[in-house]
C-alpha cells in the first residue's frame, strides 16, 4: 500500500486529521469516533479539544470506552464538552493554550484548573497527548494501520516559541508517534490554499506579494506575513514574521453575546451554557442569511417539563454588527494598540487572556512592530489576505477586517489588499498539513522561513557586587532569525566556563522582530530592551568532578522536525552536553 | 458437575450416527437455524431493537423529543408551545441529520404533473384517487416522499441498558 502522510490539526478547541498520499496527490479528511453519550460511539469530523475525568463509579463499566481503549476512565470529544459544562471541575479545556503558557509548570499535573483534590489532574503535556491518542485510535480504527507507521505532520500556532514546540513533541511522543514533524499553523492554512488553488494560485499573487495570515480560531488569534518572491526564476514563498500568541478567539465572541441576552434573565450556570450554544448557532445564521434581522433562541428549562419552563430571547442584527463585528473587529488607526490593564497586585493564576477583544488592535499591533520589514513605512504593508479558522466563514467579519487593512494602506499610500478565497475553514489547517507532508517529498511549492524568532542567553555581566542592584543581564544570540531546519549554528567563542556537578542555568530570551541579529551578537541590558521576551530557562548538569570548571562553546541546531536545540561543546576536548528546556515555572 | 447434552445435540448425535452423513448435515443445518431463530426470539426486545431505543435518546438529548411529547400541551400558550418547538425542531434535526441521510423519494416538485411508469416501484410511489387502468399513470405529485439513503446507527455498547432513554440528573451541591 502507498504511503500516506497524516496531517493534524491540534486545535484548542477542536482537533481534526486529514491524510495525503505520496503518489498519486490525493487526500481525505478522517472522520473521528467519539463517545457521543456514554456508551455511543459516534464519527465526527473534528474532534472537541474537551477532555471529561469521570468519577469512580459516575457512568457505568465500559460506558466510556471507545473501540481502542477499554475500560476508560475519561472521555475526550463531543461527550466531554457536553457533560463537562454541567460538571466543570472536571473538565480539561483549553490545554494547548496551557501548554504555551511561562507562568506556570507546565509538564506538572495543573488541569483541571479548578479541580477537587480527589481528582488526578493531568499536565497540559498529558492532556495534549490524550488527543493524540485519541486520533491515534481512530486512525488504526478507520484505516486498519498504526498511525506511528505513517509520516505526521502536526501543526502548532506559528506563536509557540520553542519551548511550546519542544512540549508538543514531547506529547506526540508521549502518544506513541514519533514520525512527527511540526509546522506552523498559518503556513498549514497556506498550503491548503495552494493544494485548493493548484496551477491557479500562480495568477492569484505575484513576486512581491506579502500575503497576511489572519487565524481565528475558537481560543486563539494568530497572525504570520509570507512573501512571494523570485529565486532562478522559480516563485518561492517566505515566511517573513510572525505574531504573538493572543488568547482571544470564536468562543470569546459567542460568550460575549450570550452575557448581553442574559441581562436580567435568571439564568443557571447550565442554561448560561446552553445559550452560549444558541448563540453560536444564531451568530452563524446571521451571518450566513443578510435577509434575516433577528434569530430567536430558546433555552430550555432543565427538569422534565418543556412547555412553560422554556426561556426565549433574540439576537438581532444589531447586536451581532456591534458587539462582534464593532466590539472586535473595532475600525481603529494602525496606531491603535492594544490595551493591556496592567492587574495590580494579586492576579489569579491562570490563562493569560487577551485583555483587548480588539483584533484589529492586535493585528496593528503586530504590522507596525515588524517595522524591520516594513521598508520605511509606517507598518508592513500586506498586499493580499489569506483567513482561517471557523469564525471566519462569516463575511462580515472577513470584510471588516479586509476594510480596515484597506484603511490603513490608504492612509499610508498603499494599494489595497486582495483576498485570496480559502478553503473549507474548518479543515483547511489539518488538509494543508498533510499537503505539506507530500511538499516534503519534493512536490509543489514549499514556504521557507526557518525560526520564526531569534533566541538569546542571558550573561550576566561581570560587575562587583552593589547591594540592592541587580547586575544587568545581557543577551547572546545564539540562533538567529530564519533560521533552516536541519541546520546548526556555532557560536564564536566567547568565555563560558560551566561547573560540573552542579546544574547549570541560562536564562533563556527570543524575539520575534529582532532579524538583523547575528550568532554571537551581544545585546546589553535584556531588562529594558522590549523587544526581547523570557522564554523557558534552560539547564544542564555535567557530571565529573564537583566543583571543576569546564570551558565551553556553544552551539544551536535547528532540527528536522522544526525543535530547537542547544549543546555545549568542551573546548579542546570530548565532552558535549545537551541544555534542556525547563518548563517549570519561570522565576521572577 | 458431569456436562450434560442438550436435548438438540442428542437428536444430532442420533441423527449422525443412523443416517447417511449428507443427509445428517442437511438435517442439521435445518436444526441449527430453527435454533437461532429460537434464541433470538429469546433476546429481550430492548437488546433486538436497541438501535430504536438509542435513535429516541438521541432525540431526547438534542432535541428533548421525550420531554416535549410526554407533557400535555392543552393548558399552554401558542407562544410557548412555540418556543419548546424551536428547541425539538433544532435539536432533532441535528440528530436525523447525524442519523440519516434523507432524500426525496421521486424527482419533481410537488404539484408538477408526473409520469408512472410500468414497472414502477410501489413501495416507493403510493397511487391514490382514481386507481384504475394500465400504466403508464399521469398523475399530480401530491408528496415526493422519503428515502433514507445513508444510515449512520452509532455502535452500542454492551454494557449498557439501552432502555435508560436518558438518566435522572442529580446536582450536587
Amino acid at each position: 500500500m502507498a504511503k500516506r502522510v497524516v496531517g493534524i490539526d491540534l486545535g484548542t478547541t477542536n482537533c481534526a486529521m486529514s491524510w495525503h498520499d505520496l503518489n498519486d496527490a490525493l487526500g481525505e479528511v478522517v472522520p473521528i469516533p467519539q463517545l457521543t453519550a456514554p456508551g455511543i460511539v459516534e464519527e465526527r469530523p473534528l474532534l472537541p479539544s474537551f477532555l471529561y475525568l469521570a468519577k469512580e463509579d459516575e457512568f457505568p463499566a465500559g460506558a466510556l470506552d471507545t473501540p481502542w481503549e477499554k475500560k476508560a476512565t475519561y472521555a475526550a470529544g463531543e461527550f466531554a464538552r457536553g457533560h463537562g459544562a454541567k460538571v466543570p471541575t472536571r473538565l480539561i479545556a483549553s490545554a494547548k493554550s496551557w501548554l504555551s503558557h511561562t507562568g506556570v509548570d507546565r509538564t506538572a499535573a495543573l488541569l483541571p484548573w479548578q479541580a477537587p483534590a480527589e481528582v488526578s489532574r493531568l499536565s497540559p503535556v498529558d492532556a495534549s497527548s490524550r488527543y493524540l491518542m485519541h486520533l491515534a485510535g481512530a486512525w488504526k480504527a478507520s484505516q486498519n494501520t498504526a498511525l506511528d507507521s505513517e509520516d505526521i505532520i502536526l501543526t502548532v500556532p506559528a506563536s509557540f516559541d520553542a519551548a511550546a514546540r519542544e512540549l508538543t513533541m514531547k506529547a506526540a511522543s508521549q502518544a506513541g508517534l514519533h514520525n512527527v514533524t511540526l509546522l506552523e499553523e498559518p503556513q498549514a492554512a497556506l498550503y491548503a490554499w495552494l493544494e485548493k488553488s493548484g496551477d491557479r494560485f500562480r495568477k492569484q499573487v505575484n513576486v512581491g506579494d506579502v500575503i497576511l495570515v489572519v487565524d481565528v480560531g475558537g481560543g486563539t488569534t494568530d497572525f504570520s506575513l509570507i512573501a512571494v518572491t523570485e529565486q532562478d526564476g522559480a516563485l518561492q514563498l517566505t515566511r517573513l514574521a510572525v505574531g504573538d500568541h493572543i488568547l482571544l478567539g470564536g468562543d470569546n465572541m459567542d460568550l460575549t453575546l450570550a452575557h448581553h441576552l442574559a441581562q436580567e434573565k435568571n439564568l443557571d450556570p447550565w442554561q448560561f451554557t446552553a445559550l452560549t450554544h444558541g448563540c453560536r448557532e444564531a451568530k452563524e445564521r446571521l451571518f450566513a442569511s443578510s435577509r434575516l434581522t433577528k434569530v430567536p433562541i430558546s433555552i430550555p428549562g432543565r427538569g422534565s417539563a418543556l412547555l412553560g419552563s422554556t426561556i426565549k430571547v433574540e439576537l438581532n442584527r444589531e447586536d451581532v454588527t456591534r458587539i462582534l463585528v464593532d466590539g472586535f473587529m473595532p475600525e481603529v488607526p494602525v496606531t491603535g494598540l492594544p490595551q493591556t490593564a496592567r492587574r495590580a497586585g494579586l492576579t489569579q493564576l491562570g490563562l493569560p487572556y487577551a485583555q483587548d477583544p480588539g483584533i484589529t488592535r492586535h493585528l496593528a499591533a503586530f504590522l507596525t512592530r515588524q517595522s524591520r520589514i516594513a521598508e520605511g513605512r509606517a507598518f508592513v504593508h500586506p498586499t493580499a489576505i489569506l483567513f482561517n479558522g471557523g469564525v471566519l466563514k462569516a463575511s462580515a467579519l472577513r470584510e471588516r477586517v479586509v476594510a480596515v487593512v484597506n484603511d490603513w494602506l490608504a492612509n499610508d499610500s498603499g494599494a489595497p489588499v486582495k483576498e485570496l478565497a480559502g478553503a473549507d475553514l474548518d479543515h483547511a489547517v489539518a488538509r494543508g498539513a498533510a499537503y505539506y507532508g507530500w511538499v516534503r517529498h519534493g512536490h509543489g511549492i514549499r514556504i521557507r522561513g526557518g525560526t520564526a524568532r531569534s533566541y538569546y542567553v542571558g550573561v550576566e555581566s561581570a560587575m562587583p557586587a552593589v547591594p540592592g542592584f541587580v547586575p544587568p543581564v545581557k543577551a547572546l544570540c545564539v540562533a538567529p532569525f530564519g533560521m533552516e531546519e536541519g541546520t546548526q549554528a556555532d557560536i564564536p567563542p566567547q568565555e563560558f566556563a560551566l561547573v560540573v556537578g552542579e546544574p547549570t542555568v541560562f536564562r533563556f530570551f527570543a524575539s520575534s522582530v529582532r532579524r538583523e541579529d547575528r550568532v554571537g551578537d551581544m545585546i546589553d541590558d535584556v531588562a529594558r530592551n522590549d523587544e526581547l521576551e523570557e522564554v523557558a530557562p534552560i539547564e544542564t548538569a555535567l557530571n565529573g568532578e564537583p566543583g571543576k570548571l569546564v570551558p565551553v562553546n556553544l552551539q544551536a541546531a535547528v532540527t528536522e522536525v522544526g525543535t530547537l536545540e542547544l549543546r555545549c561543546l568542551e573546548k579542546g576536548g570530548p565532552g558535549r552536553w545537551m541544555l534542556e528546556m525547563n518548563v517549570r515555572s519561570r522565576e521572577e | 458437575m458431569a456436562q450434560q447434552i442438550g436435548f438438540w445435540d442428542r437428536l444430532k448425535l442420533g441423527w449422525r450416527v443412523i443416517v447417511s452423513a449428507a443427509f445428517a448435515a442437511e438435517i442439521t443445518e435445518a436444526l441449527e437455524q430453527l435454533e437461532r431463530a429460537r434464541s433470538k426470539r429469546a433476546e429481550p426486545p430492548e437488546r433486538l431493537h436497541a438501535s430504536g431505543l438509542v435513535l429516541l435518546a438521541a432525540l431526547q438529548r438534542e432535541g428533548r423529543l421525550v420531554d416535549f411529547l410526554q407533557q400535555d400541551a392543552a393548558g399552554f400558550s401558542d407562544e410557548e408551545i412555540g418556543a419548546a418547538a424551536r428547541i425539538v425542531h433544532g435539536g432533532c434535526r441535528k440528530a436525523l441529520r447525524q442519523f440519516f441521510e434523507i432524500k426525496p423519494a421521486t424527482d419533481g416538485a410537488e404539484g408538477s404533473t408526473i409520469t408512472v411508469a410500468a414497472g414502477f416501484d410501489a413501495q416507493r410511489i403510493r397511487l391514490t384517487g382514481n386507481v384504475s387502468g394500465q400504466p403508464p399513470f399521469k398523475g399530480t405529485l401530491r408528496h415526493h416522499g422519503w428515502i433514507a439513503t445513508e444510515i449512520r446507527m452509532p455502535a452500542i455498547s454492551e454494557a449498557l441498558d439501552p432502555r435508560v432513554i436518558s438518566p435522572a440528573e442529580v446536582e450536587l451541591a
